[in-house]
């Protein structure tokens, strides 16, 4: 009997998030190596398009629970379905994706299965037959090896952190039916409606970050309106524009948006978005300084950033010392090209 | 000897170190406008201002080191935000603590306590500031009222304060000047009273400093606090209150402007090394690091002398003299470390240094504190016993509710 | 205030709140040589997200009536993360301790705080922060849920009712996609983010009742229970790889190919 590697297909109403895929991705891996197959799980009510689309991501087989009790998301349903499935069918291990309901449900079947949960790892390896995990603990400042005891084992990935397979619409396999394991009376809690947030992402928080500098208004050859004559009125309303054009490429990425205090103080943008030393000390995982040179008191707001990338027209720009990637290029027209290029890759086009 | 802090203590120090973290970015935009930063009613909230007043006279219940520590979090941030616990705690309610009868404290330092009413200090009149005890201000008695007239000038909260303590002459004939003096509670808000911002400081620029001008101003008798004559007593007193915070605070800005010092000589290189490195950078940093030692115990053991009910003057002047001294050379050197950056108010340091040079001026002129030390060497100043004698702490007593 | 009575009819609250000491988030942790973790003398203190539960707790307190019980497992060090929470505003605190839990895992954890709720009784809501950020499994607060039995919501945003009487309430809880809201029976387990509002300030009458309270300690005898088996371990803690920061040059013909390799580049980083 070869071994199952489960891999739960995360989905919002019947649409698989990305990071499952990348979950059968990594139930692969495990199953070449440990010798199995990879099993998608998918709860929920009408799912066959997410089942077939397990299939064509490589899952060999696919476990179903499909139900009414299963149409939104709750963790009590979830949670004992699952749990009862694993215990019927014993899976060696079994992967979700982590995200919000996947670290929960991974949580929860660790608790009814009295299973180890080894959370949100980067990296995965098989040595002397056993899983050796790799995950980020401190926030990240350290990163650890973790490995669980027993049968099954619950692990959890980190989003984007493992490959998504290419998708193969001819694969298929074989469906196998389970039943929801609680009945809608046994069940606490009820779902009332849905709903969706506001605002925009905060500077200090944001895990990625595009900003503008002072090279955000240079650009000669734009005209402005015929009732703008000013030239310190122009060189503003260039900077708002070239503004606009960040915020759009900070949009396409869920980022925030960042200015130099030369920037602001040229009035381009109000205060509450400028980092450096007089302004927000910043750490996210990616910062795109655009048009800023990177003098010592803007490093001292972002120089913690994971990944630099800078686009300035000057190459002697110091913000290119702490960049990890660097434009020599003008931002009017690479931001939006970078934009375009992010629209596609990203799924948004 | 147990030099450690208390678990309160540290509390203490870990909240109001937030708050002046947060203060912050408004004190630099207050600072570059020359306007007073709107913190009060945020101190007033988080019960700072009530830091060195028991609990059954509307304040914390904290003891006298405590009120040194919140003043070095607070001046870790910028003076300002010391300068109001200096007038309003210590120039004013602290005295009506100390000298006040029961009704004037019911009815005065329970609201100042609870940060309901703002206190401050005026002493200082625009001939006479070292030389005290030849104020011209008049305090005429007329029945059941003194009738006040003249100037104060150089007044911290002049023109946000609701009460002030204002010494006057009430006999001019006296034998000897300073025992011509009275001291008041007033009411800001009395007929007569005008009042004005002075602009155009060195320092403590997100601060409020100003005049008062009384112009027959009428104060009940009720209002006087002691006795006819003991006004230079009383306002000495008032001064040891004040200085006390002040030596604390700048305490702060040493600290202030040593860990700027180090952070920056970490981070900044020249001659392909960090500047901490170079050894005239390490001499800077140095005396900032022994300087910030010696004032925090001078001004601890000013807090331990006033607990334990001891006279603190000697203590207190030496440690403000000390600490404003040493805060000021701290700053200087601070901008000195930062170089060209250290001239522009990116950095905090240049204020650090504006700030500093008017403590060495203010609460005593560092002047008048070298006298007062020597003196006290030499056995020409003994301390002799007040009348009323500043409350000791007592922890049961102190935190007693209402 | 009503007092409970047999029938459980009450119209207040009984709420509790586990917290727990974490480094400060400014504190530079390495591995040294002997491969332990240390932050050098940065302080302890309680864990961010634990700050934010607390706050939630003591509002949900404010709205209802009741009581707010900090909990916290952990040696001495744990008095920090106590302490604050008193200063807060918690009615008390209780530390659990025992030489048997000088090893953990989130499930071992959560089998030593059900038996704490189980052993207070008659409690209402447990509050969880989202994570603890030493460990950042985030994985103890629906564990808890699962073994006591309870309704679990993670990660809520809002309470739009609580009916403490009735046993009923209903919650805003953030998900990928929005805000899913959610009606659940009492008791019930959550976990908070940052949407309650930033964790007052301690008042300094809390932090003199905090400073002086004595804080009673259970050990698993109190609780009952045998040492939970510890399943997850981690053998190994490394310093992350030190990379050289050399910027690499993206070039191209037009601003299009610059951008396509830019992008790539930045994919492969994993940063988004």
């Amino acid at each position: 009997m070869s071994k199952q590697i489960w891999a739960y297909i995360d989905h919002f109403k019947g649409e698989p998030l990305m990071p499952s895929w990348e979950a059968i991705g990594a139930a692969q891996m495990l199953a070449e190596k440990l010798g199995g197959e990879a099993v998608a799980v998918i709860l929920g009510n009408g799912m066959d398009a997410a089942v077939q689309a397990a299939f064509h991501y490589g899952a060999a087989k696919v476990i179903v629970a499909d139900d009414a009790t299963l149409a939104d998301y709750r963790p009590e349903p979830y949670a004992e379905t699952l749990a009862a499935a694993a215990a019927e069918h014993n899976p060696a291990v079994i992967l979700f994706p982590t995200t919000t309901r996947g670290r929960e449900l991974a949580a929860m079947a660790g608790a009814a299965l009295d299973a180890g949960v080894i959370a949100d790892i980067i990296d995965m390896d098989v040595v002397d037959g056993k899983i050796v995990t790799t995950r980020p603990v401190y926030a990240g400042k350290l990163l650890a090896k973790a490995v669980a005891e027993g049968e099954p084992q619950i692990i959890s990935l980190r989003v984007r952190a493992f490959a998504k397979p290419e998708a193969d619409e001819s694969r298929s396999g074989e469906v196998v039916k389970v039943a929801a394991a609680l009945s809608e009376d046994d069940i606490a809690t009820k779902v009332v409606e849905y709903a969706t947030t506001e605002g925009g992402v905060s500077l200090t928080e944001a895990a990625i970050i595009v900003s503008g500098g002072r090279g955000v208004s240079n650009n000669p050859d734009l005209a402005p309106p015929p009732d703008i004559t000013d030239e310190n009125e122009i060189e503003v309303w260039r900077a708002k524009q070239g503004f606009k054009l960040i915020g759009e490429l900070a949009e396409t990425l869920g980022a925030a948006v960042g200015a130099s205090r030369a920037a602001v103080d040229a009035g381009y943008i109000p205060y509450e978005h400028q980092v450096g030393q007089t302004g927000k000390v910043v750490s996210p995982d990616l910062y795109i300084a655009c048009g800023i040179s990177g003098a010592i008191q803007h490093q001292a707001g972002m120089r913690n950033s994971k990944v630099i990338v800078a686009i300035n027209t000057d190459p002697e720009a110091p913000i290119f010392k702490l960049a990890r990637y660097g434009v020599v290029g003008d931002l009017w027209k690479i931001v939006p090209a970078l934009n375009e290029a992010f629209k596609k890759k990203l799924g948004k086009a | 000897m147990d030099f450690a802090l208390t678990q309160e203590h540290k509390m203490v120090v870990d909240m109001v170190r937030k708050f002046a973290a947060e203060a912050v970015p408004i004190i630099r935009e207050y600072d570059r406008k020359h306007e007073p930063a709107p913190l009060l009613p945020r101190m007033a909230e988080l019960g700072i201002l009530g830091v060195g007043i028991p609990v059954k006279y509307g304040g914390q219940g904290l003891d006298y080191i405590s009120l040194g520590l919140v003043c070095e979090e607070l001046e870790y941030a910028d003076s300002t935000l010391r300068v109001v616990m200096a007038v309003h705690m210590g120039l004013c309610a602290q005295t009506i603590f100390h000298w006040g009868t029961e009704e004037q404290k019911q009815q005065y330092l329970v609201p100042l306590a609870q940060g309901e009413k703002i206190g401050c200090g005026a002493f200082t009149e625009p001939g006479h500031g070292s030389d005290f005890a030849h104020i011209q201000m008049s305090a005429r008695r007329e029945g059941d009222y003194y009738i006040l007239n003249g100037e104060k000038m150089w007044i911290s909260l002049a023109t946000l304060a609701d009460y002030a303590i204002v010494t006057a002459r009430t006999n001019p004939e006296a034998e000897k000047p300073h025992r011509g003096l009275s001291t008041f509670i007033v009411d800001l808000h009395s007929p007569g009273i005008k009042r004005g911002d002075i602009k155009g400081k060195l320092g403590v620029r997100a601060g409020s400093t100003g005049w008062i001008a009384f112009q027959d101003v009428k104060v009940p008798v009720e209002n006087r606090l002691g006795e006819e004559g003991e006004g230079f007593k009383i306002t000495m007193s008032a001064f040891d209150r004040g200085r006390y915070t002040v030596a604390s605070g700048a305490v702060g800005l040493i600290r202030a402007a040593l860990d700027a010092s180090v952070r920056y000589a970490r981070e900044r290189e020249t001659f392909g090394v960090p500047i901490g490195r170079h050894q005239l950078i390490k001499q800077k940093i140095a005396r900032m690091a022994r300087d910030y030692e010696m004032g925090r115990l001078l001004y601890l053991e000013a807090g331990w002398q006033m607990n334990q009910g001891l006279r603190a003057t000697r203590t207190t002047s030496m440690a403000k003299w000390f600490a404003t001294e040493a805060a000021f050379q701290a700053a200087n050197d601070a901008v000195q470390i930062h170089g060209a950056y250290g001239f522009s108010d990116e950095y905090d340091v240049e204020r650090f240094f504006r700030n500093a040079r008017g403590s060495i001026i203010y609460e005593g002129s560092s002047e008048i504190h070298t006298l007062i030390q020597a003196d006290y060497a030499l056995g020409y100043r003994r301390d002799k016993p007040l009348r009323v004698e500043l409350p000791p702490y007592d922890p049961e007593a102190w935190q007693e509710e209402l | 205030m009503n007092p409970s009575t047999p029938n459980g009819w009450r119209c207040t609250l009984k709420i509790l709140v586990f917290v727990k000491v974490t480094p400060d988030t400014a504190a530079t942790v390495k591995v040294d040589e002997a491969g332990n973790v240390t932050w050098g003398d940065a302080p302890l203190v309680l864990n961010p997200w634990d700050e934010y539960a607390v706050e939630a707790a003591l509002q949900t307190k404010e709205a209802h009536g009741g009581s707010v019980t900090v909990v916290s497992m952990g040696d001495e060090s744990a008095l920090e993360a106590i302490r604050r929470a008193l200063a807060m505003g918690c009615n008390d605190a209780i530390r659990i301790e025992d030489p048997a839990l000088a090893e953990d895992d989130s499930l071992s954890t959560a089998k030593v705080l059900k038996a704490v709720v189980e052993k207070i009784g008659d409690v209402d809501m447990v509050f969880f922060g989202r994570q603890a950020i030493d460990g950042d499994t985030g994985l103890t607060p629906p564990q808890t849920a699962r073994l006591l039995g309870w309704p679990y919501i993670g990660l809520v945003a809002a309470f739009r009712e609580i009916d403490p009487d009735g046993g009923q309430f209903t919650a805003e809880r953030t998900i990928e996609e929005g805000r899913q809201v959610l009606s659940s029976r009492l008791p019930a387990v959550v976990s908070v983010a940052k949407d309650f509002g930033e964790p007052r300030y301690p008042s300094f009458m809390g932090i003199r009742k905090a400073a002086r309270a004595k804080v009673p300690v259970w050990s698993l005898a109190d609780l009952g229970l045998e040492a939970p088996a510890v399943k997850v371990r981690l053998p190994e803690l490394q310093n992350p790889p030190k990379r050289e920061v050399v910027c690499e040059f993206i070039e191209g013909d037009t601003p299009e190919e610059i951008a396509e390799k830019l992008a790539d580049k930045i994919l492969a980083e994993k940063v988004l």
